[in-house]
């Protein structure tokens, strides 16, 4: 317990504020668990219900993992569970909002002690939901069986990483992803630029950029900038842009996050270019809250350039099929939509030296430590990632799964994919796990908001600066 | 005086009083000791949350984004409440007086149904006639891509908010005028005064109790309401984060309870100031 007297005036205010303190430093502090030590608790029990949630829903968003969830993963796991003598019902929580509007439910529900057995996290999260208490190691939650998965052997090290912390697993990965530039080879003929087409400088892009701005009706750049794009904006331009500028933003070796650097107001520097002196992009959207699915309709219908995303465009935005892509599929995406390596700002100027930087995301099902049956939740979690799963899950859909089996199998038939697993990986960084990085990030995204509005870079990046130290103290800070 | 004795009386209070306590007066102490603490939603400061004294608030009274909250949002009370509402609503009451029956109840229904449909309804009708590609009043006015949301955020939650609450103010009104005796607008006019004259002298003075009644509730209703978020989002770049959205920003989408909480117990300060200062001009009236 911690110090909580309150300097009151008055013994009346004192009292009042004593017995309040007192009753709500015992909710502040409530933490979960401790009695839920037991991971064969419940073990055995007649019967067991158990609740999935994920960001998707059958006919909106993520329809495809929504219906396999419902349609295909829960009553064949319902029925193996029934073979082995145990009866459990599995009920999943469909949702179909924004990610961070999601993200926030699922705080405030875990917070609360509450939340599904079983939900998705970012590998980002892993170090604020764990220092929160929210999530704990796998063989904390479950036993020593987790770290003696089968599975594990599938997974490829860099994605077993990015479900870890200390060495130690938070979830079973579900996939990772690559960012690479997306553009519209009919566009970019109609401009005179080359239909195969790989930049290597921020001045190449911009190059282009031009050449497209002289098409009418045609949005030349989208890189996502500002607040209203979440992590969208630092995923898909922020993060990438300062990989080809040399820097990740935290340092793990020195613990230290980027503050006001040459590297930061670098990338300012090309937001700024961008939207605000060249005006190669649409400012408005940036900062319109549909902006994203509004670039993304922009994109499909071709009138958008050039555009920086994960391949989550290229499966799950204009995809042929109809069913999965909904208004935005392109049916003609094979032959119209290319696809290149992100350049650092300069040849050799991105990180570790590199010519071409990626970032990736991706993370995994993870087990909520209050939940009432860890076993039962392990069962799952475990049928959910083998090969028969993971297959069902894609349907006819490509994507770079957490196992390489399924991965050489499936990722040759889509040449997308491929150059995503082949060129971009070995060229990725992932985000820092580090509690305070999603703190950092919305800084981040402010900055490129402001920036890409045309405020002047010094004052950006000293508001920056200001913002980080805040967060994580000025002993926590690069500038130079 | 046949009292009821003090042990009955307190019987009598001590029900709503309890009530009082468990839900105002003890969340209200709650925000206040949140405020003092570094308290997230997620983090190490989730699980142990620490103390920081003052620090909260002399992190909002130093942050711009505070600033530039409460500016906004003493913008958007004055404009859209005390001008807006009070004005339009009081026009369409003393207007309606006069008007046939069959406008009044037309006009009557249709303010009244921007009052009571649900926020998220209106909203997304709202969404729908802004909307930057294909919005109605794009159409209408033959201005296709103008964005009213991104270029002009205040002046569109306060049009809205007008729109939305102006049914209390006019009903509020209608009533109030129903208080002025026939008798005394009858000798006004056979006095030869004018409508101004005959609004200041004759009926302010018996609708001025309502007239602060009514600016009390509005402007308190305004200072808290969030509805604005749910069209403009705070957005662009701050420019209609109202304080209530400000709190919601920091501490749910920021997750920083703590931090939310210091500017909450800001907010019911500026609140108990405002109806402070409203209830003394009422007692100034009455003594």
């Amino acid at each position: 317990m911690r110090s909580r007297p309150l300097a009151a005036r008055s013994a009346a205010v004192l009292a009042a504020l004593v017995t309040a303190s007192l009753t709500v430093t015992g909710c502040v502090s409530a933490q979960h668990d401790e009695g839920k030590t037991n991971t064969q608790r419940n073990a055995n029990a007649k019967h067991a219900t158990l609740t999935i949630s994920t960001n998707a829903i059958i006919g909106g968003k993520n329809a495809q993992e929504a219906t396999w969830i419902e349609k295909t993963l829960i009553p064949a796991f319902e029925k193996a569970e029934k073979a082995k003598g145990r009866d459990v019902t599995v009920k999943y929580q469909q949702n179909g909002i924004d990610d961070a509007k999601y993200g926030e439910k699922l705080e405030l529900s875990l917070k609360a002690g509450g939340g599904p057995d079983i939900f998705i996290i970012g590998g980002d999260s892993i170090s604020e939901y764990a220092k929160a208490g929210y999530i704990k190691p796998l063989d904390q939650v479950v036993g020593k069986k987790a770290d003696n998965w089968a599975g594990w052997k599938q997974v490829p090290k860099g994605v077993a990483n990015n479900v870890s912390m200390d060495g130690r697993y938070y979830g079973v990965p579900n996939g990772v992803d690559g960012r690479v530039l997306f553009y519209n080879k009919k566009l970019f003929a109609r401009a005179g630029l080359p239909t195969h087409w790989q930049p290597t400088s921020w001045a190449d892009i911009l190059a282009a950029g031009r050449k497209l701005a002289k098409l009418p009706g045609v949005n030349p750049i989208q890189i996502d900038a500002g607040t209203p794009m979440g992590e969208a904006t630092t995923m898909q331009g922020f993060l990438p842009l300062l990989a080809g500028a040399g820097q990740q933003i935290y340092d793990p070796k020195t613990h230290k996050y980027q503050g006001d650097t040459t590297a930061i107001r670098d990338v300012l520097n090309f937001y700024r270019t961008l939207y605000a002196t060249d005006k190669l992009g649409d400012l408005k959207l940036q900062q319109d809250p549909n902006g994203r699915d509004q670039s993304f309709s922009e994109f499909s219908s071709g009138k958008l350039g050039i555009i920086g995303e994960s391949d989550y465009l290229w499966r799950s935005v204009v995809c042929p099929d109809k069913t999965i892509c909904t208004a935005t599929s392109m049916p003609d995406r094979d032959s119209t939509v290319g696809y290149a390596l992100i350049p650092a700002e300069r040849p050799g100027a991105g990180v570790a030296g590199q010519d071409f930087v990626s970032m990736s995301g991706g993370g995994g099902y993870t087990i909520n430590p209050n939940t009432d049956y860890p076993q039962q939740a392990w069962d799952l979690l475990t049928f959910m990632r083998s090969v028969t799963q993971i297959k069902a899950q894609l349907g006819g859909t490509v994507q770079i799964t957490a196992n390489k089996q399924v991965n050489d199998q499936i990722l040759k038939t889509d040449p997308a994919l491929t150059f995503i697993a082949d060129k971009v990986l070995p060229v990725t960084r992932f985000r820092p796990t580090e509690e305070h990085y999603s703190s950092v990030g919305a800084l981040l995204e402010e900055a490129s908001g402001q920036a890409a509005a045309g405020k002047p870079i010094d004052e950006v990046a000293k508001e920056y600066q200001q913002g980080v130290v805040k967060v994580v103290g000025t002993d926590h800070v690069t500038s130079n | 005086m046949a009292g009821l004795g003090v042990g009955r009386a307190v019987l009598f209070v001590v029900p709503a009083l309890a009530l009082i306590a468990a839900f105002l007066v003890f969340p209200a102490l709650w925000t206040l000791y949140l405020g003092v603490l570094k308290y997230d939603v997620t983090g190490s400061n989730a699980a142990a949350p620490e103390f920081v004294g003052l620090h909260n608030y002399t992190d909002a009274l130093a942050d711009p984004q505070f600033a530039n909250s409460v500016l906004l949002t003493l913008a958007f009370v004055g404009l859209s409440a005390v001008i807006g509402q009070n004005g339009l609503g009081f026009l369409l009451a003393a207007t309606l007086r006069r008007a046939a029956g069959w406008v009044r109840t037309l006009v009557n229904a249709t303010v009244l149904l921007s009052w009571i449909l649900p926020g998220t309804v209106v909203v997304f009708l709202w969404q729908a006639l802004l909307d930057r590609n294909g919005g109605t009043l794009n159409a209408l006015l033959g201005t296709p891509g103008a964005a009213w949301t991104l270029d002009h955020p205040l002046a569109t939650i306060v049009v809205f908010n007008v729109w939305r609450g102006t049914a209390f103010s006019m009903l509020l009104y209608s009533a109030a005028l129903d208080a002025v005796p026939t008798s005394h607008l009858e000798t006004a006019r056979l006095y030869g005064s004018g409508p101004l004259r005959t609004f200041r002298d004759v009926v302010l003075p018996h609708i001025r109790g309502h007239i602060l009644t009514n600016t009390l509730l509005i402007t308190l209703w305004t200072f808290n309401d969030f509805t604005p978020y749910m069209l403009t989002g705070g957005g662009p770049d701050h420019r209609s984060e109202t304080l209530p959205v400000y709190v919601y920003r920091t501490s749910i989408e920021g997750g920083q309870l703590g931090f939310g909480s210091a500017i909450s117990l800001i907010m019911l300060v500026i609140n108990l100031v405002i109806a402070l200062f409203y209830l003394r001009l009422l007692r100034r009236r009455g003594g």
